[in-house]
C-alpha cells in the first residue's frame, strides 16, 4: 500500500484514503470551441503514460477532499514529492515540458 | 514440423518421448524481414501465424524481449466469451470465438479450450436491466445466451451462494454456454508452433530499444542484439506500447495498470462454469489441475510494476468468499500481477498509425486474451494489406479524435 503525503493535511495517510486521478498539469484549453479534433482528442484521451518518474493527480477523498499533485516512479512506486497544485515540482521527468 | 498425433504420441511412448522434435526453432535473425512483430505473446504469435498462413507474408520476425508467452499470456485467467454490448466489438470478439473453437485442430496443438459456459452475475435490478439489454443485444448479433433468474444460476454453479440473505445478493445473470475457458500457455505454443512451422523467426531474449525510419518510414528495429530492418513494423506489446510509441515521437491514448490474480491449492471439482461479477470486482473458475483461478480488478493509478497492490487482492477475495462460502478456507498459493494497457472506451486499438509501416495493436487492456486468435487474424489483414480488415476498421487510433467511442466498460467486465 502507497503511503502519501498530502500536501495540505501535512501529513503520510495510506493509500485507502485518496483517489488517482491520472496525469496531471493537463490545461483545459482556454477556448475548446476553437479547437481541432486532433487537439480537442489529445486533451481528452492522449496521455504520456511514462514507465518511470510520473506526474500525477491525486484526491484526497476520505481526508481534506483537495486534489493535490505526486510525483512517482511508476517501475518501483516510489512517491519522491507530493506538491500542491499550481507549484512546480522538483523531481522531473525526461518528457517533461517547461 | 512433425504432426502431433495419437499415432505419433505411440510412436515415441516406445522410445520413453525422448525423441520429440523441438517445437519451434531458435533461429538467428536475418538481416531483412518484410514485417517484425515487436511482441512474442499471444497476440503476435498470433499476427505472426495468420501472416504466414492466409497472407503468404513468412518473412516475419517475432521479437520478444523476455520469452514467448512470458507477460500477460501467462498471467490472465483465460476466460474466452463475446457477449459484448456494441456491434463492433461484439464482431470482433465473436471473430475470434468462431476461430477458437477450431483453434486446436487449425493449429494441431490442443490449447484445451473447453467450452463450460460463463456466468455473469446481476446483484441488484440495474444490473439485471444491464444485462437483459446486453443479452438482447448479443442475440441480434447471432451470439447466442440466455438471461437467467436466480434459481437458474444456482442450478448451473450450486456452489454460489443465491440464497436470500447473501452479502451480494443473487438476482441473476447472463449466461453465454459457448463461452469458457482455454489454457493460456498452450496458445501461445501452440501458435508459436504452427508460425515457426511456416517459416517464422522467433526471437527471443531481444528486446527493442528503438524504431529507425527511413524519410518518415519505418525501416527497422534497434534491439539490443542490433539492427534489424523491416519493410513494416507491428508492435504487440500491451502494457509497454505507450514506450514503443515513444521510439517515435507518437502518443497513445493508453494507461499502463496493474492488474491481479491469484491461484489456490488444487481442489477437488467443485465448478464446471466460470462466474464473473463485475459489481463485486471477482470472477472465479477452476483449471483442469484442479486450482481455483481468481481475477482482481485493476489497481486505480499507472504502474510498470509486475505486481498488484494487498488491498486489491483483498478486495476481491472478500468478494468471493461472500459469493462462494465454501472456498473460505481454501488456501491462496500464487498471486501476480500484469501490466495491462486501458484506453478511455475499454476497447482496444488495431490500426495503421501516422508513420507509414507501423502499425498497433494494443489497448485490449483488462481482457485481450479471449480475443487472441481474433486479434492475429484482422491485425495482420491490416498489416498485409495496409488496410484495416472490415472488423478492424471501428478500432482504428482516429476515433479517439472523431469521438467515435465503442464504450464496453460495461461489459469488459472490470472497471477501468
Amino acid at each position: 500500500m502507497l503511503h502519501i503525503f498530502c500536501p495540505h493535511c501535512q501529513e503520510y495517510r495510506e493509500e485507502d484514503e485518496f483517489h488517482y486521478r491520472g496525469q496531471a498539469h493537463i490545461v483545459r484549453p482556454k477556448d475548446p470551441e476553437a479547437l481541432t479534433d486532433e487537439e480537442w482528442g489529445s486533451y481528452l484521451f492522449f496521455r504520456k503514460n511514462p514507465k518511470g518518474i510520473h506526474h500525477e493527480l491525486w484526491y484526497h477523498t476520505t481526508g481534506c477532499r483537495q486534489f493535490f499533485n505526486v510525483t512517482r516512479d511508476t517501475v518501483t512506486y516510489k512517491i519522491h514529492e507530493s506538491y500542491k497544485i499550481g507549484e512546480e515540482p522538483a523531481v522531473k521527468s525526461e518528457g517533461d515540458v517547461t | 514440423m512433425k504432426r502431433y498425433s495419437v499415432f505419433s504420441l505411440f510412436k515415441h511412448a516406445l522410445s520413453h518421448h525422448e525423441n520429440w522434435q523441438r517445437v519451434w526453432r531458435n533461429p538467428k535473425p536475418k538481416q531483412v524481414y518484410d514485417v517484425v512483430i515487436v511482441g512474442g505473446g499471444g497476440h503476435g504469435l498470433a499476427t505472426a501465424y495468420y501472416l504466414a498462413k492466409e497472407h503468404g507474408i513468412t518473412n516475419v520476425a517475432v521479437i520478444e524481449k523476455g520469452y514467448l508467452g512470458g507477460g500477460n499470456t501467462a498471467r490472465n485467467t483465460t476466460i474466452v466469451r463475446s457477449n459484448y454490448l456494441w456491434d463492433e466489438a461484439a464482431n470482433l470478439y465473436e471473430h475470434a470465438m468462431k476461430l477458437w473453437e477450431g483453434l486446436s485442430q487449425d493449429l494441431n496443438y490442443n490449447v484445451m479450450f473447453s467450452q463450460r459456459g460463463v456466468l455473469n452475475l446481476g446483484h441488484n435490478l440495474q444490473d439485471m436491466r444491464d444485462i437483459e439489454r446486453r443479452v438482447n443485444a448479443n442475440r441480434l448479433n447471432g451470439i447466442d445466451g440466455s438471461v437467467l433468474n436466480a434459481a437458474q444460476v444456482k442450478e448451473i454453479c450450486p456452489l454460489l451462494d443465491c440464497s436470500d440473505n447473501a452479502r451480494y445478493p443473487v438476482l441473476g445473470a447472463s449466461w453465454q454456454p459457448r463461452a469458457g475457458v482455454a489454457r493460456h500457455d498452450a496458445v501461445a505454443w501452440g501458435f508459436a508452433r504452427a508460425a515457426d512451422a511456416l517459416g517464422v523467426d522467433l526471437i527471443q531474449q531481444t528486446e527493442v530499444t528503438g524504431i529507425r525510419r527511413h524519410e518518415g518510414a519505418v525501416c527497422g528495429v534497434e534491439t539490443n542484439n542490433g539492427f534489424i530492418a523491416a519493410k513494416k513494423v507491428a508492435c504487440v506489446a500491451s502494457g509497454n506500447s505507450s514506450e514503443l510509441a515513444r521510439m517515435v515521437g507518437l502518443e497513445l491514448p493508453l494507461e499502463s495498470h496493474p492488474l491481479q490474480a491469484c491461484v489456490s491449492e488444487p481442489i477437488k471439482p467443485i465448478i464446471d462454469t466460470v462466474v464473473m461479477s463485475n459489481a463485486v470486482h471477482g470472477y472465479m473458475s477452476q483449471s483442469d489441475k484442479g486450482d481455483l483461478v481468481i481475477g482482481a480488478g485493476i489497481d486505480s493509478y499507472n504502474g510498470y510494476g509486475q505486481r498488484g497492490s494487498f488491498q486489491g487482492i483483498e478486495h476481491t477475495l472478500a468478494a468471493i468468499c461472500e459469493l462462494f462460502p465454501d472456498v473460505r478456507r481454501v488456501r491462496m498459493n500464487r498471486a501476480w500481477g500484469g501490466i495491462v494497457d486501458t484506453t478511455p472506451d475499454a476497447c482496444p486499438i488495431i490500426s495503421k498509425t501516422s508513420v507509414p509501416g507501423l502499425y498497433f495493436n494494443c489497448g485490449w487492456g483488462t481482457g485481450g486474451f479471449k480475443a487472441t486468435p481474433g486479434s492475429g487474424n484482422v491485425f495482420a489483414h491490416t498489416i498485409a494489406h495496409d488496410d484495416p480488415h472490415p472488423l478492424a476498421k471501428a478500432f482504428s487510433i482516429d476515433r479517439f479524435n472523431s469521438g467515435f467511442l465503442i464504450d464496453e466498460h460495461g461489459a469488459a467486465g472490470v472497471a477501468h
